[in-house]
């Protein structure tokens, strides 16, 4: 992309500018950073090892799983004892639900706006920083005061009400409930604060020449994605604060045994945790329409359709939480309506998946690691998607309510989507990020590990599921068990292929080759500054003048004054 | 930190852009600066307007459950003092507003006075405030458990006459709601604080006013809240 000097004095001595890995040193400038850089190294940091710490416990309690009956969390001298089986499911119940809160408000609802968008968005944008870069330390300290204030809760005691704390069974609990949602109370406010930060950056920070329809899509992903968080995670606020209050005075708002209501429980939080999937999923998105046009080398499909199909999910979020709750008792007329708003949802779902297809047509397609998440990411994500429809149909869901088919359906979409997108971008952008590269042939075979452990776990639950397996139980009946090993065998793959790419990708920080500037041939701002990029991102205030996905080896026409 | 390093690679240059003291190093200019930090209140605004919302909700759902109790308990509030708070409230609301415009018109004296007023104000308003609720906490009129006239005994059945939709749930969301308004008034307390420190050392001017109007927003919004919780509250008939 063609960069103009705008500011062109005094910046012949910049030549040598350090990076922002090195441009201060010592503990104390990375605690006290407002380089939205450092920001977002730290978040990926934090953010990936929650996603150890709650794969680990998947890993757990999978291998728990691969009996009918509780085995290995019994304790050895308990063994067929009553004692020895309650405190088995007890163990059961604790692990889920920590890997279920973890992942949710720990991992993924922060994992790529956080960490990635932190790091991204201001160099695409052509910005020197996000609009508010103290706020943005302020929601890492946050984040990490929630993430302890949380693990501690669960550690402390017996929090077994899975990460939805429906009531009544969640308010007439004691100590560890109150605890955990001060917690993800507190984990919102991150969530905020980034959401607040990302909106004002993405209207205010743009380079000159940067209109709104020529930013890469992922900031129109993310700018869908800061909406959704700073509109719905306040609702999530109260409805903590109310739970809170109903557990400690038993005031009578959820609770039927005080005269409240828990259903309306149900309302409050699925307003926040419907919208809340879209958080995850939306900068998911984002990723794999730069990872498919960059390494198709392709103009994007649909560019303005990508973009504007972010923007209305994020607003059909907000009208579809009912479909949680098509079991719970809420009118049938309620019920039809989420219903068929819910399919609402994969218009615009279906829009993108197309245009990705559409840009790869004819492209000069990479077959590199980031391509491969990226058409990994179209095949389980399209799974995850369209069993979202068979869900979203009141009839069929009624079946399938709370059995390891919704199980496996969001796991499709959280891991085969957000997960898969952001293993993608991780090595579409490594280089950028530590200016060094990953070896291709150890992501490659890291990406076909990944492929297969994943399927074979989650596609299993979908089997599972349609035969009735419930969710959340720690026995089952001996018909399921082949279907539960299969599982349990996938997700030891799946672990095996993430701990491999963990290796190699930190092995490439230390031995990898350099990366130069722009190792793919992307024309977004963020590869025409160095990698790793200095401190200020760019030497000067860079000039936009075309499309983020205009490349010189499709159009030629857009050589000719452009390099 | 970066600011240096930014101010130094400008003091190489011809000087044709200054850079006032208040410009944060990653503005290009103070226009970009003030119209980023206003649409981040203002984003800021809406995230508090969904955090009442759920509280409003809650209320209504409470209300149109148990109309007869909301009816009758509210009567325990005091609508006078309910009264005073809000006309307190109103004219905060206005001294406020007339700190920001001194401050435009660079009168630094008169913008002092407005915020101390709004200050007095907004003290006075949470001095009746803790005289309200200390009569209800005298006479046990409190949220669920606390309530007065239940005194629990372990093992009781909640679901008892008396105990579904009673008075302990109106004051649950009475305390909530005051509760949570009263706070925000508290940290306005202190942001006006802050500004009034800032004032007198002269660091706002007609060119850089930014902080005074955003407070000045959040104080309006304070303002605009409480006026929506009074008639719900005090005025129920």
């Amino acid at each position: 992309m063609a960069t103009t000097t705008v500011e062109g004095h005094g910046h012949d001595d910049h030549h040598d500018e350090k990076s922002f890995w090195t441009a201060k040193r010592g503990l104390w400038s990375w605690l006290s950073t407002v380089d939205h850089k450092r920001i977002g190294i730290m978040y990926l940091v934090g953010t990936m090892a929650a996603f150890g710490v709650a794969g680990v416990l998947a890993v757990l309690f999978r291998i728990e799983l691969m009996t009918p009956e509780i085995d290995f969390f019994v304790d050895g001298a308990l063994a067929g004892t009553a004692e020895g089986w309650a405190a088995g499911k007890e163990l059961y119940n604790k692990m889920f639900t920590l890997h279920g809160a973890l992942m949710v408000f720990v991992f993924i609802v922060p994992a790529v706006p956080a960490a990635l968008g932190n790091f991204f968005l201001p160099l695409m944008l052509g910005a020197k920083d996000v609009a508010f870069p103290r706020l943005n330390l302020a929601s890492l300290y946050i984040w990490i005061t929630g993430t302890v204030i949380l693990l501690f809760a669960i550690l402390m005691g017996q929090l077994d009400t899975g990460w939805t704390f429906y009531t009544p069974y969640s308010s007439s609990g004691t100590g560890p409930v109150i605890l955990a949602t001060v917690g993800i109370f507190v984990l919102g406010f991150s969530s905020i604060l980034t959401g607040v930060n990302f909106v004002v950056t993405v209207h205010k920070m743009r380079a000159p020449g940067m209109t709104w329809n020529r930013m890469p899509l992922f900031i129109w992903a993310l700018y869908a994605t800061a909406v959704i968080q700073v509109l719905a995670t306040p609702v999530l606020a109260i409805t903590l604060m109310l739970l809170l209050v109903e557990s400690l005075f038993k005031i009578g708002i959820f609770n039927p045994e005080y005269g409240g209501d828990p259903v309306l429980f149900q309302h409050f939080f699925w307003f926040y945790s419907h919208p809340a999937v879209y958080i995850m999923i939306l900068p998911g998105f984002g990723i794999v329409s730069e990872l498919i046009a960059v390494h198709s080398k392709k103009h994007i499909f649909g560019y303005k359709a990508i973009a504007l199909s972010s923007v209305s999910i994020a607003i059909i979020s907000f009208l579809v939480w009912g479909h949680h709750m098509f079991v719970s008792g809420q009118s049938e007329f309620a019920s039809a309506l989420f219903s068929f708003l819910t399919f609402a949802v994969a218009v615009p779902t279906a829009i993108k998946v197309f245009s990705w297809v559409a840009t790869l047509y004819k492209g000069s397609i990479s077959w590199n690691t980031p391509m491969m998440y990226g058409l990994i990411f179209l095949f389980t994500f399209t799974i995850g998607g369209l069993t979202g429809v068979f869900l979203g149909a009141l009839s069929v869901d009624v079946h399938f309510h709370d059995s390891y088919f919704v199980v496996a359906h969001f796991h499709y979409v959280m891991m085969g989507g957000t997960v898969i997108a952001l293993l993608g971008g991780l090595h579409h952008w490594w280089p950028k990020m530590f200016g060094r590269m990953y070896n291709e042939k150890a992501g490659l075979v890291g990406a076909f590990i990944v492929f297969v452990g994943f399927n074979l776990t989650f596609f299993s639950q979908f089997m599972l599921g349609s035969q009735g397996m419930p969710r959340r139980y720690a026995e089952y009946l001996p018909e399921f068990q082949s279907y539960h090993v299969a599982s349990s065998i996938g997700s030891f793959i799946l672990a095996v292929g993430l701990f491999w790419t963990l290796f190699y990708l930190v092995h490439a920080i230390f031995k990898g080759k350099k990366a130069g500037p722009n190792p793919w041939g992307g024309v977004s701002l963020e590869w025409a500054t160095a990698s790793p990029p200095i401190e200020h991102n760019f030497h000067d205030t860079p000039h936009v003048d075309a499309s983020p996905y205009n490349f010189p080896e499709i159009d030629p026409d857009m050589v000719e004054g452009h390099h | 930190m970066s600011t240096t390093v930014e101010s130094q690679s400008h003091a190489h240059g011809d000087g044709h852009h200054d850079h006032p003291e208040y410009l944060q190093h990653h503005f290009d200019n103070p226009a970009q600066q003030e119209s980023a930090a206003k649409l981040g209140m203002w984003v800021f605004l809406a995230t508090e307007i969904l955090m009442f919302s759920g509280l409003f909700l809650a209320y209504f759902i409470v209300r149109s459950q148990y109309p007869e109790m909301v009816l009758s308990a509210h009567e325990q509030l005091d609508w006078k003092l309910g009264s005073v708070n809000t006309v307190v409230l109103i004219f905060s609301s206005l001294t406020m507003a007339l700190a920001v415009r001194a401050v435009q018109l660079n009168n630094r004296k008169q913008a002092s006075l407005m915020l101390i007023i709004t200050i007095l104000c907004a003290c006075a308003f949470m001095v009746i405030k803790y005289i309200e609720y200390s009569s209800k906490i005298e006479h046990g009129l409190l949220p669920g458990i606390a309530y007065a006239e239940h005194t629990i005994v372990e093992g009781t059945h909640y679901a008892q006459e008396g105990w579904w939709g009673g008075p302990q749930l109106f004051f649950g969301i009475y305390f909530m709601m005051t509760g949570l308004h009263g706070l925000h008034v508290v940290i306005g307390i202190g942001l006006l604080v802050w500004l009034l420190v800032k004032n007198n050392r002269g660091r706002f001017s007609s060119e850089y006013f930014t902080p005074v109007e955003n407070v000045g927003l959040y104080w309006h919004l304070v303002d605009l809240i409480w006026i929506f919780l009074f008639p719900l509250l005090y005025l129920v008939k």
